[in-house]
């Protein structure tokens, strides 16, 4: 045992390398990192708490079916209203706003970072995030007052040469307020969100996949094709996802352009349509407790299909996770 | 090294392609779908390579031979791998980059103004320095990527399925591939991954490969695995390699160019060129001989 006791004067050694495995500065950002992530968590459980508990008494005192009826009137007794006629303008503005925007936001993201001269590139790039910061009731005005007066010759060529397609035909005359026109403002809002997003995406393709391509004998379009947009589409998918929740969420912008309508109107120049931001905005000043309750309900509705908006997008960019590059 | 030499008379006696297939069972059928070698040789006249106002490379003068292999060695920073990127006209992707004096591929000027890069280098392939397989594509179509390119998305998969499996074979991949086309290129080991990128090269059936340090990024044996490659491809292919590794040069190469620069910010300048074994046995230069002594770089 004798040779088992050190001396007095060895315990320092190993001291050096003893003590807690735990350090305070890990153990404080871990706690910060872990109630952020409980707080988001228990956030939405709040919003989506409330959401309910708050549209149960309309849901429950309408006597017409919440999905299918379009007209709104949760305040006369009894209360008749539905989400039809929201639920529509809600989808058909932003899908036409997406099929205007995507295009363009993703052909300008790729002129900025693949054909602009480098002094042009930056410029554009810093003009689109300055759009991208513009508050949306600017747009609204601006598409009041100065893109729908401009818009009737587009419009009507639209109605004279491609009236025989239903939903580019108007039987009113009337080219004003249209689902069409909150449509192109839609578009030009998150315009700069799609071609800002897709744009970073498209500048971190590597430099090693871009020559793979060109060494190839591919062309310089070739070249995006085959290596661009593949290790930029869960990029583009997300910004085309953010795009197209602030479309469906965008509510100021709509609500100065759409005519309230509570009617499903596929004459998309025609004016008319709702969307579930632009009512609540609306209405929420002239509703009695019943009202309220019902455009909470229909807060509810937005909620969920934001969500089931998101997570398709997860759902599309997880599938090929083994092909996406990111274990390269 | 015993093998070195021994692959040019074995192709005086048969098919290109058939000695480097030779002793694999399995790979007969290599014989009867591959086509016949058209490898070229270039030729570099008084060519000078910039980078902007920058002159990088000065005066470089070098016949490369057909099926055969050209070594480029030297220090970092001598333009070695600049030169091999003027070779295909890569090196213009850099913007501001440009080359003067002539690069002929059998004669013919690839930098003439009537010479469109993209033909260049569908002719003049080239093999990088880190392993670079399209990471969203499968093995199958990786392999193919530049097919595809060539003649559009209508092509037969019949037609397809004989390019895989012969470029896979030419750049001995397919034994350890072939019960998985469908998976991803990128999960590949890295020594495999470069030999997707050689089969993905050689499947448009170049007449000339370039090869930017291919197996620098490569553990020992899958360095091996390239070299042999490099062996038996240079039956059917003009093949140029550059290396920092003076022994590679040595194994695997039958002319070697070497480069040097006089200083930070000089220009690279080729310093001689000649058989390997002269290169490396008898230098006439001086400076070439302290670097391969291992004295300097």
């Amino acid at each position: 045992m004798a040779t088992l006791t050190r001396p007095p004067e060895d315990d320092a050694a190993p001291a050096e390398i003893e003590g807690s495995a735990v350090r305070r500065g890990d153990r404080v950002f871990r706690g910060l990192a872990l109630y952020a992530g409980i707080g988001v968590l228990v956030v939405m459980g709040a919003i989506a708490v409330f959401l309910v508990w708050r549209s149960i008494p309309s849901l429950t005192s309408n006597s017409v079916n919440f999905f299918t009826y379009q007209e709104w009137f949760p305040d006369d007794n009894p209360p008749t209203f539905g989400i039809a006629a929201l639920a529509f303008g809600t989808f058909m503005t932003a899908i036409i706003a997406m099929i205007i925007a995507v295009p363009i936001g993703i052909g300008a993201a790729l002129f900025i970072a693949y054909y602009a001269p480098r002094r042009l590139a930056a410029t554009m790039a810093f003009i689109m995030d300055v759009l991208a910061a513009v508050p949306s009731i600017i747009f609204g005005l601006w598409g009041l007052q100065f893109l729908m007066p401009n818009m009737f010759g587009l419009t009507e060529w639209m109605n004279d040469y491609l009236g025989f397609i239903p939903i580019f035909e108007n039987t009113q005359g009337i080219y004003t307020k249209s689902i069409f026109i909150a449509s192109v403002v839609l578009a030009i809002m998150i315009l700069p969100t799609m071609s800002a997003i897709t744009r970073e995406v498209f500048t971190q393709v590597p430099q090693a996949h871009r020559e793979a391509a060109l060494a190839l004998g591919a062309t310089r379009w070739e070249m995006i094709r085959v290596a661009v947009f593949p290790f930029s589409r869960p990029g583009m998918i997300s910004g085309a996802m953010l795009a197209l929740g602030r479309a469906l969420g965008e509510t100021i912008a709509v609500a100065l352009i759409l005519s309230a309508l509570f009617t499903i109107n596929w004459h998309i120049t025609e004016p008319g349509g709702n969307t579930f931001a632009a009512n609540i905005a609306l209405k929420w000043n002239e509703s009695g407790p019943n009202g309220l309750s019902a455009l909470v309900a229909s807060g509810l509705v937005l909620f969920v299909i934001t969500m089931v908006v998101n997570m398709t997008a997860r759902w599309i960019i997880a599938r090929r996770a083994e092909f996406s590059g990111a274990n390269s | 090294m015993g093998s070195e030499g021994q692959a040019p008379v074995k192709l005086s006696v048969q098919s290109a392609v058939g000695a480097a297939a030779e002793g694999k069972v399995e790979a007969q059928r290599v014989h009867e779908v591959s086509a016949p070698s058209r490898a070229k040789r270039m030729d570099l006249n008084g060519v000078n390579i910039y980078y902007g106002k920058f002159l990088a490379v000065e005066g470089v003068n070098l016949p490369i031979e057909p099926r055969a292999v050209t070594a480029f060695i030297g220090p970092s920073g001598c333009g070695k791998s600049t030169v091999l990127r003027t070779l295909n006209r890569m090196h213009e992707v850099i913007p501001g980059a440009y080359v003067t004096g002539e690069v002929l591929l059998d004669g013919q000027d690839i930098y003439a103004s009537n010479v469109d890069p993209v033909n260049v280098r569908r002719t003049v392939g080239m093999v990088f320095q880190r392993p670079n397989p399209f990471p969203t594509m499968s093995i199958y179509d990786n392999v193919i990527a530049g097919l595809k390119l060539e003649k559009g998305r209508r092509i037969r998969k019949s037609e397809t399925d004989v390019v895989v499996e012969r470029s896979l074979r030419g750049a001995n991949l397919w034994n350890e591939v072939k019960d998985r086309l469908k998976a991803p290129g990128a999960g590949l080991s890295g020594g495999q991954q470069q030999r997707l990128c050689i089969a993905r090269a050689i499947a448009v059936e170049p007449e000339v490969l370039l090869m930017d340090e291919p197996a620098s990024a490569l553990d020992p044996i899958s360095t091996l695995a390239i070299e042999d490659l490099v062996h038996e491809l240079k039956t059917e292919f003009t093949i140029v390699i550059v290396t920092h590794n003076m022994q590679q040069a040595a194994r695997v190469s039958d002319t070697t160019a070497f480069y040097n620069l006089a200083g930070i910010g000089q220009p690279g300048k080729l310093i001689e060129y000649g058989p390997t074994q002269e290169i490396f046995s008898s230098p006439r230069e001086k400076q070439t001989e302290d670097y391969i002594s291992g004295r300097f770089g």
